[in-house]
């Protein structure tokens, strides 16, 4: 094996490894950033000697032994130094370090839930903890973290050690919450993995319409998420959800880049393993719980579309219930909004219009540039293409992304009389 | 990107002898694996070839001849597959390389290939193009 094989080779075995090293770390040590630390020792150390002595049959195991002798030789360390430290050493057995123990290997899945709780802890600032789950979870490098954010590196790694700073300071614990302090904590976590998959399917900036690492990377963290926490019938509806919509995920931009609208997707193209992987994810949460959660019914929504063979087919009465079914859960003018186009759909665009234009008085809509580019829909189908044209020009002001600010002026020529 | 993971088939396999529990355990114990790390989109086991048939276009413009299983190359034949999704492909290499194996008398062999993703099927962007076009038209066609 060449050297740059080797290195191609433990990047992937780092990558697939850092996670579970860092949570076990960071169950030992009570730090995440001395976790981090050590786990990078480890990898430098196998960065070294892989290439010499070949890849060790169990990569995994050896990268957490030897990870795990350099946390051990830092805590002795520290004994000898001072005595108070001996606490953080507690239930370690020194003498009963093996290479591989398969006993471990669900202590290995708290302790990842237990990073992961960590990680998207309440303390931190939302962009905080997104930039930290994918570098301790997700085992990115600031770099690609940086360029699927469209920022400098300085900036993301300068998030992270304030991140790391704040856990420390504020004594967060690594720990799984329990009682009702679960779902609060949990509905965090899920904050943090549909934000990451939403930044990459509808990128916010930029020139790209879709940025395929942040979704693949939420997908990922959704579905280990649902194996460690299967009994949370919502963390299956955001999995659900995630499904539905990577599979949708090639079909919404054409051969030349711009954007094509869900009902003008060529469902040939959608991915029908994905989509029945979310039918499942649908059905396991729906088992486990008679009430749907917010993801559960946004997942359900989107199963509507994916069941419908052709446009036409869309069972849009459905979902303009379950928009509303939402709209209960948790009110919100975005909500709203999508309840507007359902309506528009199952009803007609009068009834929808109504809605749309309650919104228009809502503040928090100010500057959200589908506001006006759904009312510029209806307008359309109501044949007031004057109006209609305003409404585009203005979505296309209001929009950060250049593809979509393309398609929006796009659609307002096409109401020029 | 998505890679399959192929068991090839073996004589046992092909008269349809289940594999022994201790095998059997150690395959759960891998797609569990897969299934905690995120990676595992699919997998599924397939029935000997003597459930199977063969449709042979032998002659160009032909008819087709249907034949019945079972077939006798073993080696070239499908026994089952593991779908995953992973970044790169030597993490692929990796996650093949702990697959247990995959019948354990010394016939097993199992075969890694990456799928075509849409990306890697813009050898004509025009043809993409086209199809675009194409799927415009037969909408328009329909409003009218």
């Amino acid at each position: 094996m060449s050297l740059i094989d080797a290195h191609r080779t433990i990047d992937a075995i780092w990558r697939m490894e850092s996670a579970k090293l860092i949570a076990t770390l960071t169950g030992m040590m009570r730090d995440v950033d001395i976790a981090e630390d050590l786990a990078h020792d480890a990898l430098v150390i196998a960065l070294e000697r892989w290439p010499e002595i070949g890849i060790p049959d169990n990569p995994g195991a050896w990268l957490m032994t030897t990870a795990k002798r350099r946390a051990i030789d830092l805590i002795r360390r520290r004994k000898l130094r001072d005595q108070k430290y001996e606490e953080i050493a507690h239930g370690i057995d020194l003498y009963k370090m093996n290479d591989a123990d398969p006993t471990l290997e669900g202590e290995i899945g708290d302790d990842l839930l237990r990073l992961i709780f960590m990680t998207c802890h309440p303390v931190l600032s939302q962009e905080s903890r997104v930039a930290l789950t994918l570098r301790l979870l997700c085992g990115l490098t600031t770099d690609e973290i940086s360029r699927s954010f469209l920022t400098s590196k300085s900036t993301i790694a300068q998030r992270i050690v304030r991140a790391k700073r704040t856990l420390r300071s504020k004594n967060v614990p690594f720990e799984v919450p329990t009682g009702k302090a679960l779902k609060d904590r949990l509905s965090a976590v899920l904050e943090v993995i549909y934000l990451l998959f939403n930044e990459g399917y509808s990128a916010t900036s930029g020139k790209d319409w879709i940025r395929p690492l942040l979704c693949q990377e939420g997908l990922r963290l959704g579905r280990i998420l649902a194996e460690i926490v299967p009994y949370e019938a919502e963390v299956h509806g955001l999995v659900s959800l995630m499904e539905f919509q990577a599979s949708r995920l090639k079909t919404r931009v054409s051969a030349t880049g711009e954007p094509i609208v869900l009902l003008e997707q060529n469902r040939g193209n959608w991915d029908r393993l994905l989509i029945r992987r979310g039918q499942a994810a649908l059905n396991r949460s729906q088992k486990l719980e008679n009430t749907l959660g917010p993801y559960t019914l946004q997942a359900a929504i989107s199963a509507c579309h994916a069941e419908a063979l052709t446009a036409a087919q869309t069972d849009w009465i459905r979902i303009a219930a379950l928009y509303e079914a939402l709209s209960r859960v948790t009110p919100s003018p975005i909500v709203e909004l999508n309840r507007a186009v359902a309506v528009s759909m199952a009803f007609g665009p009068s009834y929808a219009l109504q809605i749309v234009d309650k919104l228009s008085e809502e503040s928090s809509l100010k500057g959200y540039h589908l506001l006006p580019s759904v009312r510029g829909d209806l307008l359309v189908k109501l044949g007031r293409f004057d109006e209609a044209r305003t409404e585009f020009k203005l979505a296309a002001s209001m929009s950060r992304n250049d593809r979509e600010k393309e398609f929006l002026l796009k659609r307002a020529k096409e109401c020029e009389p | 990107m998505r890679f399959m993971i192929i068991v090839k088939a073996t004589t046992d396999s092909e008269e349809g002898i289940m594999p022994s529990e201790e095998l059997y355990t150690a395959m759960q114990r891998y797609h569990e694996e897969l299934a905690k790390a995120g990676v595992l989109l699919d997998r599924s086991g397939l029935q000997p070839s003597s459930s199977g048939i063969r449709i042979s276009y032998s002659e160009p413009g032909g008819k087709p001849k249907v034949i019945d299983g079972p077939f006798t190359e073993a080696k070239e034949l499908i026994a089952g597959y593991t779908l995953i999704e992973v970044k790169s492909k030597e993490e692929a290499i990796e996650w093949a390389h702990r697959y247990p194996d995959p019948h354990g008398f010394g016939q097993g062999e199992i075969e890694l290939r990456p799928l075509y993703e849409v990306e890697d099927l813009k050898i004509n962007p025009e043809l993409l193009i086209k199809d675009t076009d194409l799927d415009k038209w037969v909408r328009e066609q329909k409003k009218t």
